[in-house]
């Protein structure tokens, strides 16, 4: 689904981000992507994007690859991956559910099929009957849903998550992620970015990949497969 | 109604007050190009009318027979430069004369014979008004042998000549100037719009709309903001002209010119959109 071979990106100011990546993330699997902040989380997540490219090394993600992708391809591969980001990034005049319809008008969705399907997303996410709300009138948990909603409206393949927890208090936190879960059991991958130890610590049923300096410290399922062979 | 143009009157709806700015700002640079075209026509229309009164006059001699005036009258008329002939006999010439030089009058009614000569008046079409093709003219009519002089007002004829060409290579550089201060106006109103919705571009980017997509409300907004912006030159134009010919002598311009400084604004509010959203659109991913 997700595969990184040898990636490095050095910016010309900051210099290097990450360096001699490789990741392999599998469909259907939840990813805890951890490390300080400035370790590279944000820069291999905007790579999987494809909102930037590595400097060194090759992205593969669903069929396209950072190598010879062309610009016109990216919002094909855009509609595969939903985005979540710690602060939320809903447009502060449209209410709710013209937040999750946005998505689907820019796609070019039919009209007709766009309002029950964002109703079911609102549902899904548990904020249907705070729809016709301004994100200004949600709760930071609550916008969180939201954001999540409208990165699900296209169905993508990938959910991937720069700190969604990151701004919210532990409650609201501990309900996002249970909807990650939830999401993660219906089949859908998640890459998600994280400094909350607590959280992770907590699922340790989840992988872990942790960054540090832009390179791989840790990774649960290599490690896994380490204590396999000794 | 299609998603661009929802999206386009939605953003209008929202930004109220962004897009007043934007058709107020595109609306006033045109004025002065507006102003402009209208000084300029009616600077034009002045110089035409003097020019009108370019006339070559043939003095003929007294000798002159019906047949070979007719002849005469006949040829010059066939030249394309020509626009009328006019006969004036020795009666008419005396009587005007004598209308236009009223402390002479008694010194024509002496007259035993009357000493002014009969001549052919050659009036020019408009676009053959130029010094070459007056003097050529005057050269063929003063040919005929029984055409004692020729008259017309060379140095008359030069300056408005060079008149004509000063103006015309004033209202070239000056209306250039303003029409390219009237783009940054507008490509700078434009910009800000776009700014304003960086967010949003950023949000269609990211779930995956094409660049076509995210262009499209723009390039209608920028397109609807030229065309009102058009209209309220063309109005103010209009308004400023309605003030002026009161104390001036002035005339509206033709429907054309307004057409064009409308339909500049709106290519200019188009041609901005597509300038301002592609190069934001090529900074971002």
């Amino acid at each position: 689904m997700i595969r990184l071979a040898s990636v490095y990106k050095e910016y010309p100011r900051s210099g290097l981000a990450l360096r001699d990546v490789t990741l392999h993330v599998r469909k259907g699997e939840l990813v805890f992507l951890t490390g300080h902040s400035g370790s590279g989380k944000s820069t291999l997540l905007r790579l999987v994007q494809m909102a930037e490219f590595p400097t060194r090394g090759e992205v593969k993600v669903s069929g396209y690859d950072s190598l010879s992708v062309r610009r016109r391809d990216i919002p094909l591969l855009r509609r595969k991956l939903g985005v979540v980001f710690q602060d939320f990034r809903l447009l502060r005049d449209r209410t709710a559910e013209e937040n999750v319809a946005f998505a689907l008008e820019v796609t070019g969705t039919k009209r007709t099929l766009i309002g029950p399907r964002v109703n079911k997303l609102l549902t899904q996410v548990g904020l249907a009957h705070k729809a016709r709300a301004y994100p200004d009138e949600l709760s930071g948990g609550e916008r969180q849903r939201v954001a999540i909603a409208r990165a699900l409206a296209n169905e993508p393949l990938v959910l991937l998550a720069d700190e969604p927890t990151g701004n919210l208090d532990a409650w609201a936190a501990k309900g996002v992620f249970e909807l990650f879960r939830e999401i993660n059991s219906m089949g859908m991958t998640i890459l998600m970015a994280t400094h909350d130890l607590n959280l992770v610590r907590a699922h340790p049923e989840y992988r872990v990949v942790e960054l540090a300096h832009g390179s791989i410290e840790y990774d649960s399922a290599a490690a896994a497969v380490e204590a396999g062979r000794a | 109604m299609p998603y661009a143009l929802r999206e386009a009157l939605s953003a209008i709806r929202r930004t109220p007050l962004l897009t007043a700015l934007s058709v107020i700002a595109i609306g006033f640079s045109l004025f002065v190009i507006g102003l402009f075209a209208l000084t300029t026509f009616n600077i034009r229309r002045a110089i035409e009318r003097v020019e009108e009164k370019v006339e070559i006059v043939a003095y003929l001699t007294d000798a002159t027979t019906p047949a070979q005036l007719q002849l005469a009258q006949d040829e010059v008329r066939q030249l394309p430069e020509v626009q009328a002939v006019k006969y004036v006999t020795k009666t008419e010439a005396l009587a005007t004369a004598m209308e236009e030089m009223e402390e002479f009058r008694d010194v024509f009614t002496d007259l035993e014979n009357n000493p002014l000569p009969a001549s052919l008046e050659v009036r020019l079409k408009p676009g053959s008004r130029s010094p070459t093709s007056v003097e050529k003219v005057a050269r063929r009519v003063g040919v005929y042998p029984f055409v004692e002089d020729v008259r017309y007002g060379k140095d008359w004829v030069n300056t408005i000549h060079t008149l004509r060409r000063i103006a015309g290579g004033v209202a070239l550089v000056i209306g250039g100037a303003f029409a390219l201060v009237a783009a940054i106006v507008i490509a700078t109103a434009v910009r800000i719009t776009v700014f304003a919705r960086r967010e949003e571009i950023g949000i269609m980017r990211l779930v995956g709309a094409t660049d076509g997509f995210v262009q499209r409300p723009f390039l209608l907004e920028g397109l609807a903001a030229g065309l009102m912006g058009g209209m309220l030159a063309a109005a103010l134009t209009f308004f400023t002209f309605r003030l002026l010919s009161g104390t001036f002598d002035v005339q509206w311009m033709p429907g054309a010119w307004v057409g064009v400084v409308v339909v500049a604004g709106t290519v200019f509010g188009l041609l901005s959109s597509v300038v301002a959203v592609r190069r934001h659109l090529s900074q971002v991913q």
